[in-house]
């Protein structure tokens, strides 16, 4: 009965490994579980779940498989995380739909709607235990977009048996699946590392202690060396506002990955393109501008320069003085990009979009094309790549 | 065995499924990991259990230079170097120069210890990884006098994570997970309960609701946590407040007296002040 419960949670998309099932079955033998379902139910969960934010999936997962109902399981694995929705919906739909549903009280409001439009069928469809499908109640119908089972199980599942600690689900707001966790990033960084000795002498140097000793006719000399630190130096400048909305979140994680990662990083803000300012803060950002050349002026060329954005923008805006939509820029972003570069060799550009509609992007080429080529897409792959090209 | 089951104690107020998870740690003798909100009482929670089975309790707090290594000895050369030097007798057992870690420490309690390791997400992202061996089969190597250390009981082990760093599968797998939710109003009216029994109950009923009020404002930075709840709770009492100048209904009085305590930095104060104002106007309207 377990093993199909953990083929069930693996066909789920957890990764609950043998050694965690045997941990299970072990606690189980040791009678820590007693003989309720509820305990049973945390005890499991302490045993194959190991992040919050699998909770969910596995509070479904285990309902489905200990209610019996095998057939509602192929519903639940195709059901999709909101985040994820969200993303594809966003990525889905042009500039006019998503416009048209900004002007239906934005994507909450368009959900919420959803929403209590399937709770209206469920209400119809009283006493049957199915799970409904959405074939022409989604109001994405108009757009080419149909959610088909998204959230229309959770409806169900929770009208009808609301009272199970696995079905309140109360771990639902955690389930993200991000492709790109913190950890992935950290591990990418981490490749940028490169260690040097700075600072005080407090390492006890034994090698060259013990050279310099028998050196000293067995008299002790005692040699101290620095202790290893992580030097390399990032500029970090990312791209903030308009078209860049979409990408903020990963763009934060990359941000909070590479804090805890480098001893001198700085960060900056531009908005679609560099011109000669970038601020620091962003609620300030008209406020507190500093000048480009100062930056360059500040920190050494021995800095390796990072942009973030998506480089998507009208191309007049790249070439042209007072191209840029915020204010009148005496010269074109491209003069400012080069001279960037020519003080920073060491310099890439990160990309969220998907590589394959970099193509179709004027802006997007012309943009690579001023960074010599050196430009990835923000996932793990590109980010290697890109790491390795700025070594 | 244990026959003991940890159930809370006078002072730590411990769910269900929380007690489920330490009570499988204990009975299997494996690391539990305890991860949730800051201010939820994950720290605690080991004092908790070391105090409620009577075991002896080893804390070792985590920083972002701590060594694997650290935690079961160093060897101090220098100091052995120095005595060579002086012709100290000690020189020339290498014992005398190994320091033993909190590891150790554990393994070498004659009664089961509890083992606190605070924290492990500030360390290196290597640095889980370096201990699977040790917490699994709780014993190491000491290369210097090439002795095996083994633990005379298992200790309990009680790792806490504020989730500033992903932790790598291998370690997960070896553990019990906990995540410690934020408790629902009648939990924290047990909690506080613990910590304030004289309390008057229409004080802590509108304290808690003016509490969830603030944790449920979209965009804070930091919300106010258990702990945060408990101190502010204190300063109340301390201050004397009467339980209807919580109530938000009085306009004037909207912001809830002494919110420093719960909201520990000024975007938020800001924020918050910003969003009662414009639900004052809209009430006024």
């Amino acid at each position: 009965m377990l093993t199909k419960f953990f083929f069930m949670l693996r066909e789920g998309g957890m990764k609950p490994s043998i050694t965690e099932l045997l941990m299970l079955l072990e606690a189980m033998k040791a009678g820590v579980a007693g003989h309720s379902v509820d305990d049973f139910y945390f005890l499991s969960r302490a045993c194959l779940v190991k992040d919050e934010s699998q909770f969910d999936r596995f509070d479904k997962i285990f309902a489905a498989h200990f209610q019996g109902i095998e057939e509602a399981f192929n519903a639940l694995v195709g059901e999709v995380p909101d985040e994820w929705l969200r993303k594809q919906a966003e990525l889905l739909l042009s500039e006019e739909e998503r416009a048209q549903i900004e002007a239906m009280g934005g994507f909450e409001a368009l959900m919420e709607a959803l929403r209590e439009r399937l709770d209206e069928q469920e209400g119809r469809h009283e006493g049957g235990n199915k799970w409904i499908g959405t074939a022409g109640t989604s109001p994405f119908g108009a757009n080419g977009y149909n959610p088909e089972g998204v959230r229309i199980g959770q409806q169900g599942s929770r009208h009808r048996r609301a009272t199970k600690v696995w079905d309140r689900r109360e771990f639902r707001n955690l389930d993200d699946s991000v492709e790109l966790g913190t950890r992935n990033i950290k591990i990418a960084l981490r490749k940028l590392r490169k260690f040097a000795r700075e600072g005080a002498a407090d390492l006890l140097d034994l090698d060259d202690t013990i050279d310099k000793t028998a050196r000293n006719a067995g008299l002790l000399d005692i040699r101290m060396v620095p202790e290893r630190h992580n030097a390399i130096k990032v500029l970090l400048c990312l791209d903030i506002g308009g078209s860049m909305d979409d990408h903020v979140r990963i763009c934060e994680e990359l941000f909070s990955a590479s804090r805890t990662e480098f001893k001198h990083l700085e960060y900056f803000y531009f908005h679609n393109f560099i011109y000669e300012s970038l601020w620091k803060d962003n609620r300030r950002r008209h406020a507190e501008r500093i000048p480009t050349s100062e930056i360059t002026h500040k920190y050494g060329p021995d800095y390796k320069l990072i942009f973030v954005g998506d480089a998507t923008m009208s191309p007049y805006e790249i070439v042209y003085a007072g191209g840029s939509v915020e204010h009148w820029n005496e010269e074109p972003g491209a003069i400012w990009i080069k001279r960037l570069l020519s003080a920073y060799p060491k310099a890439i550009w990160l990309n969220p979009e998907p590589e394959q509609r970099w193509e179709y992007t004027p802006s997007v080429k012309l943009t690579r094309e001023l960074m010599e080529d050196r430009m990835f897409p923000l996932t793990l792959r590109g980010l290697d790549a890109g790491i390795k090209s700025l070594h | 065995m244990n026959d003991k089951k940890f159930t809370g104690t006078n002072s730590y107020i411990a769910t269900d499924d929380l007690m489920m998870a330490v009570n499988a740690a204990v009975t299997l003798e494996r690391p539990i990991l305890i991860k949730g909100e800051p201010g939820t009482g994950k720290t605690q929670l080991a004092i908790e259990v070391a105090s409620a089975l009577g075991r002896p309790l080893h804390e070792w707090h985590i920083k972002s230079t701590t060594k694997a290594q650290q935690g079961l000895y160093d060897y101090d050369a220098v100091a052995r170097l120095r005595d060579s030097q002086l012709g100290d007798d000690r020189v020339h057992d290498i014992a005398n120069y190994i320091v033993k870690g909190k590891i150790w420490e554990a393994f070498a309690s004659d009664d089961q210890p509890v083992l606190l390791i605070d924290e492990i997400d500030k360390a290196d992202i290597e640095f889980p990884n370096d201990l699977l061996q040790e917490l699994d089969r709780m014993e190491f190597f000491v290369y210097e006098t090439k002795e095996l250390v083994k633990a005379r009981n298992r200790p309990i082990v009680v790792i806490t994570s504020n989730n500033e760093k992903e932790l790598p599968d291998a370690f997960l797998r070896r553990c019990f997970f906990h995540y410690i939710k934020f408790p629902d109003k009648g939990t924290m009216e047990k909690i506080v309960d613990v910590h304030y029994p004289g309390l008057k109950k229409t004080l802590l009923k509108e304290a808690l609701e003016a509490f969830y009020k603030v944790r449920d404002v979209p965009g804070l930075k930091k919300k106010p946590s258990t702990s945060e709840l408990l101190d502010w709770i204190k300063l109340l009492v301390a201050e004397d407040i009467p339980a209807e100048a919580l109530r938000a209904e009085d306009s004037r009085k909207a912001i809830p007296p002494l919110h420093g305590a719960l909201l520990k930095n000024e975007q938020d104060v800001h924020l918050f002040e910003q969003l009662v104002f414009l639900d004052r106007r809209t009430n006024n309207r």
